[in-house]
């Protein structure tokens, strides 16, 4: 049977293997022949384990399909800041090279542990820092509606990687947009669970309090499946407290009942005009369905941005302080004394944007400025927890588009540092908050993926879901970005119909 | 005596660190070990990882409470791990998680006696948690010390070990006060059983801060002393350190705030010249770890479970066996002495006897043979049973100690060799009366002596007695036949 | 703004080396953003508490038993420079 990983969800996976239609190793094939067709152009991998995978896969095909875990066999692809044992795992970075982990990350584990083929490492900004997958230091992956264009970061190799259908759905992390960022920008859906539903143990740390796993799916309903899988209390992560119940599979049909607050700050004159008309679009849809929407006020979620770029650099200039050449890593070479070797190994090792983190970071610590920085950032979070717990007073969730742009060119914003920070402040107060938030595909502007975003109170999870559900299916649009690639043949990407127009699929979403 | 040459006071504070004897270290379950090879007890987390989260260790939360507690520390409801930033390589993660600004326990204290009797009161600053490095070995160098080396070698088998952090006030004004807080400190840390507290294997480690002034004026400029791993060295790097300050000050310059480390091949401190300016360790709360809230029935049920300490057993042992004060302070500030002690005073029912023996032959015999009471290869039984037969008069009270010697090496029980050696004391006048006789008719003018009044000639004739009986003779009844003998001649 | 030197005692403390013409770009990039976010120390903040931890968790403890950790090869397997089973670092002095 020939199978099209193009129209496949991860649910049709499962589909086509417990019911014997397709081997393990056929469908893991399929994808390793889709990735030799189309990364050379979208680059959302830094390493591919073809064999591996195969071996994983045919040992999956040696069980009788009636001893099967649920999802075993279906294959997944993970960014490369998560642990994989006796696998590379390098944050995109100089200073991880050649790394092999001793241990899985937790939730690592947990989809080996069910059966899932690893297919490789996905491409990232180094240590998660960016919003463009720009600042790796070994590729730049493309944006599979565009290849002139980025993928969104600092997981773009993770959105690149489902929406290009290299791999039906993938893990990336988010710290202050990353997962639903360039889940927007590429048009798929990208979930960050609530902070601590998800262990962090194996996750190459940025900003502690910050970061989260979360799924990078085709649809909603893969999005819940792969966070059951990974989500759970882990006594090695002393934040973690998993779910409260598991999300199972959303299926509601309308929005009756529901209030929506529209965040305004961000759904105003800081999103371009086309973004803006798909999310109006988008709120109409809803309306249909049932829901009230209504604006509410967020006054502190700009300062949500300044307060940021103190604590999140704060926290990884200290994370990332481990990274000295003493017992992993890049260590330089002929260094005539422990200080020189400290400075050389970590100025060879690191990029430019990780530098400055660090240096802003540093400063930000340092004698003297502690309190004016870290301090009154981490005072200006309690503000943004309160206005939210406020507002969800008066709204089960609230919406705002991921981004306020769709995606741009590649260089387009490197020279100015300030310009790529704001491409995440939809998506950053979420994070300061501790709350879910997901970015579900809304249509397109000038032929490129808008996201909108919906935001949860704390460890709703499965309401969340389940209500992204009814949003997505009365939006029906088309995940996949028709890049045309057979193998051995160039990958040409084909542009759908005009601006702000949801293109209706060719194959409805979750068919098989 | 506080007072320095040319009338200078030194003001003396202390930062102790205490390594815990729980199973597992602080923040990953691998073992807390001693001695084993090199980077086999270690793990992802404890080797700093990318990716490792800490989780708190239980046990150490609790011994170092049971620690605050007993330094009669305050533990306020809240208290949080800070991370302190700075590289060296025994460092895995490039900070140490530590306490900063919220510590275990506060404003506690430490009452402390001299040997002549006199007390004085050490403040606590504080009592907090943390976890230890690793261990650098430098090498290719001549002295194995770092300045000269060519390169380190890191092991971190140590590293991730709990330690709590004790620091005083500036409340000590001498060397021997320091020392003497040390060693009462470090037996009531023993007590508790919540750390080997050992200066040579360093699971008791001590820093000092040290300044000099004019009674009565401001604190001087201090400078820490680091690198004395012995009781001894403390106390003498303290002193050459204090005199450093104030030779520097009569000569009209300036104590700097430095480090120094004491050297004790030559006895002399020295500054620590180091290319790191002053750190600026950056603290701020550790993300990984949820804040510690101890609610008020756990504290109360460690003080509840808090042994009897030096300073009350001390008064109850005055108080129950009418001991002198300076033998119940030395049992009281040793707790295995002082168990020893008690149970012996129990079993042969004469405290006095007891202790005698406890501080006199046991110590003599334990200090010279290097061993520690629980290594002490004569079990209270056994000695009962010595004291026993000198009470009852089958020995005499000299016979016993040799009787002890021989206990301790061969491990034999008293009575065994009394037996086997034919030591029993001779207590029968009869037996006793014929050499007596034999004795002071061999022995006229000495004899002649005594009668004239020289009453220590009697020593010479006792001395004789017991040569011809081997020292068996029992000594109140050569005594008494003596004078009978020596003043029966006379008339 | 922050100034030359303190730019170069963040690098120093970070154990960061840049040239000359990194430092100054640096200066000017660092100054912007640290302009950006000062604009956090202009509101009244006093009555809040600063927010260390999301998640309202506390006493998260783990029993003391020992657990299996890694063999003396499998911890220095990526290390760089390695001897008799130790991590090797340049001369610290």
């Amino acid at each position: 049977m020939v199978v099209d990983v193009t129209r496949l969800t991860a649910y049709d996976c499962r589909e086509l293997l417990t019911s014997g239609q397709v081997s393990a190793v056929e469908l893991t094939q399929a994808y390793l022949d889709r990735i030799a067709a189309v990364d050379d152009q979208v680059k959302a991998y830094l390493r591919v384990d073809a064999q591996g995978a195969l071996a994983a896969a045919a040992a999956v095909d040696a069980k009788p399909l009636a001893e099967r875990a649920p999802w075993e066999g279906v294959p997944i692809a993970l960014k490369d800041i998560l642990c994989t044992k006796g696998m590379e795992t390098t944050c995109a970075s100089r200073i991880l090279k050649g790394y092999l982990p001793p241990y899985d990350a937790t939730a690592v584990a947990k989809l080996r542990e069910a059966g899932l083929i690893f297919l490789g490492k996905l491409n990232m900004d180094e240590f998660a820092m960016g919003s463009s997958t720009e600042n790796s230091a070994f590729q730049v992956t493309r944006n599979p509606w565009d290849l002139e264009r980025v993928p969104g970061g600092s997981s773009g190799g993770s959105a690149a990687c489902v929406a290009a259908a290299e791999a039906p759905w993938a893990l990336g992390t988010d710290t202050g947009g990353s997962i639903r960022q360039p889940a927007s920008l590429c048009g798929v859906v990208g979930l960050k669970p609530t902070y601590g539903a998800v262990s962090r143990y194996g996750l190459i740390a940025f900003a502690s309090s910050l970061d989260q796993i979360g799924p990078l799916t085709r649809n909603v309903r893969d999005a819940a499946a792969l966070l059951d899988l990974i989500a759970g209390r882990d006594p090695r992560d002393s934040t973690s407290l998993g779910l409260p119940e598991p999300v199972g599979v959303p299926h509601r049909e309308d929005l009756k009942g529901l209030r929506f607050g529209i965040i305004k700050e961000l759904a105003g004159e800081v999103c371009e005009p086309g973004v803006r008309g798909v999310f109006a679009q988008a709120v109409r849809t809803m309306e249909a369905l049932g829901a009230i929407c209504e604006e509410v006020s967020l006054p502190s979620v700009e300062r949500g941005l300044a307060a940021y770029y103190i604590i999140a650099p704060s926290e990884a200039s200290s994370n990332l302080a481990r990274f000295d050449g003493v017992r992993y890593g890049h260590r330089a070479a002929h260094s005539p004394d422990l200080y020189e070797m400290y400075v050389r190994t970590r100025s060879e090792g690191f990029g430019p944007e990780v530098k400055r983190r660090i240096m802003i970071g540093t400063y930000a610590l340092s004698a003297g400025y502690y309190d004016a920085y870290y301090a009154q950032a981490q005072r200006t979070r309690t503000l943004i927890i309160r206005e939210f717990a406020e507002a969800f007073g008066r709204f089960d969730f609230l919406i705002s588009p991921t981004s306020p742009t769709v995606a741009f060119k590649v260089g387009e914003r490197t020279a100015d540092p300030l310009a790529m920070y704001r491409s995440d402040l939809c998506t950053i107060p979420v994070n300061l908050a501790a709350l879910p938030g997901i970015s579900l595909p809304a249509g397109f502007s000038a032929g490129l993926p808008v996201g909108l975003q919906i935001v949860g109170p704390h460890f709703s999870e499965r309401t969340l879901l389940d209500a992204a559900y009814a949003v997505e299916q009365a939006l029906r649009v088309e995940v996949v970005a028709p890049l045309q690639g057979a193998p051995g043949g160039p990958a040409k990407p084909v542009a759908p119909g005009g601006p702000g127009t949801p293109v209706g699929p060719a194959g409805r979403e979750g068919a098989a | 005596m506080t007072v320095f040459a040319d009338g200078w006071e030194a003001v003396i504070g202390l930062e102790i660190h205490v390594q815990l004897s729980t199973k597992t270290k602080m923040f990953c379950g691998c073992a807390v070990t001693f001695g084993e090879p090199p980077n086999t007890h270690v793990c992802p987390v404890c080797l700093g990882h990318p990716g490792v989260l800490p989780v708190i260790n239980e046990k150490a939360v609790e011994y170092a409470t049971l620690i605050a507690l007993a330094l009669n520390c305050r533990i306020p409801p809240r208290t949080v791990f800070h991370r302190k930033n700075y590289f060296y390589p025994d460092l895995p993660k490039a900070y140490q998680i530590s306490q900063y600004d919220q510590p275990l326990g506060v404003d506690g204290h430490l009452e402390v006696e001299l040997d002549d009797g006199s007390r004085f009161r050490v403040g606590i600053t504080r009592v907090h948690m943390e976890e230890d490095a690793g261990k650098l070995i430098h090498a290719g160098g001549a002295t194995g010390r770092i300045d000269g080396a060519d390169y380190s070698l890191v092991d971190f088998n140590r590293g991730g070990t709990p330690l709590v952090e004790i620091v005083t006030e500036p409340d000590l004004r001498t060397p021997e006060q320091a020392r003497v807080f040390l060693t009462q400190l470090r037996s009531l840390i023993q007590q508790l059983g919540v750390s080997d507290v050992n200066m040579e294997e360093g699971s008791l480690r001590c820093d000092a801060n040290v300044s000099v002034r004019r009674p009565g004026a401001p604190f001087g400029t201090k400078t820490e002393l680091k690198n004395m791993n012995s009781f001894r060295y403390l106390q003498r790097g303290l002193e050459a350190e204090i005199e450093r300050q104030i030779a520097l000050l009569q000569v009209g310059e300036v104590v700097v705030q430095e480090t120094v480390h004491f050297d004790p091949a030559s006895g002399t401190v020295s500054v620590l010249r180091s290319k790191e300016e002053a750190h600026d360790y950056r603290y701020f709360p550790e993300p990984d770890l949820p804040p510690i809230e101890l609610d008020e029935a756990y504290v109360e049920r460690l003080r509840a479970s808090l042994p009897e300490l030096p300073a009350a057993r001390k008064k109850r042992l005055l108080e129950q066996y009418g001991l002198p004060a300076k033998d119940a302070t030395t049992l009281a500030f040793n707790k295995l002495l002082g168990d020893y002690f008690e149970a012996l005073a129990q079993a042969t029912g004469d405290a006095r006897t007891a202790a005698n023996w406890v501080l006199g032959e046991l110590s003599g015999y334990l200090n010279a043979a290097g061993l520690e009471v629980t290594q002490c290869p004569v079990s209270v039984e056994r000695l009962a049973e010595l004291i026993g037969l000198v009470q009852k008069g089958t020995i005499s009270g000299k016979m016993a100690k040799e009787v002890f010697a021989e206990m301790a090496v061969t491990g034999k029980a008293a009575a065994s060799i009394v037996q086997e050696r034919g030591l029993t004391q001779i207590s029968d006048a009869g037996e006793l009366e014929a050499i007596v006789a034999r004795v002071v008719a061999a022995n006229p003018g000495p004899a002649e002596e005594f009668r004239q009044g020289r009453e220590k000639v009697l020593a010479f004739f006792v001395g004789q007695v017991m040569k011809e009986t081997r020292g068996q003779a029992n000594p109140q009844v050569v005594n008494e036949l003596l004078r009978q003998h020596l003043g029966s001649q006379g008339g | 703004m922050i100034s030359r030197q303190e730019v170069e005692y963040v690098a120093r403390l970070a154990r960061l080396h840049f040239e000359e013409e990194e430092l100054t770009r640096l200066q000017q990039e660092l100054g912007k953003i640290i302009e950006y976010v000062h604009q956090l120390s202009e509101l009244d903040l006093s009555g809040l508490e600063p927010t260390s931890h999301a998640v309202p968790l506390k006493n998260v403890l783990r029993p003391d038993e020992p657990v299996p950790g890694l063999s003396q090869a499998e911890a220095i397997a990526n290390g760089p420079a390695v001897e008799e089973g130790q991590f090797v670092v340049p001369r610290i002095g």
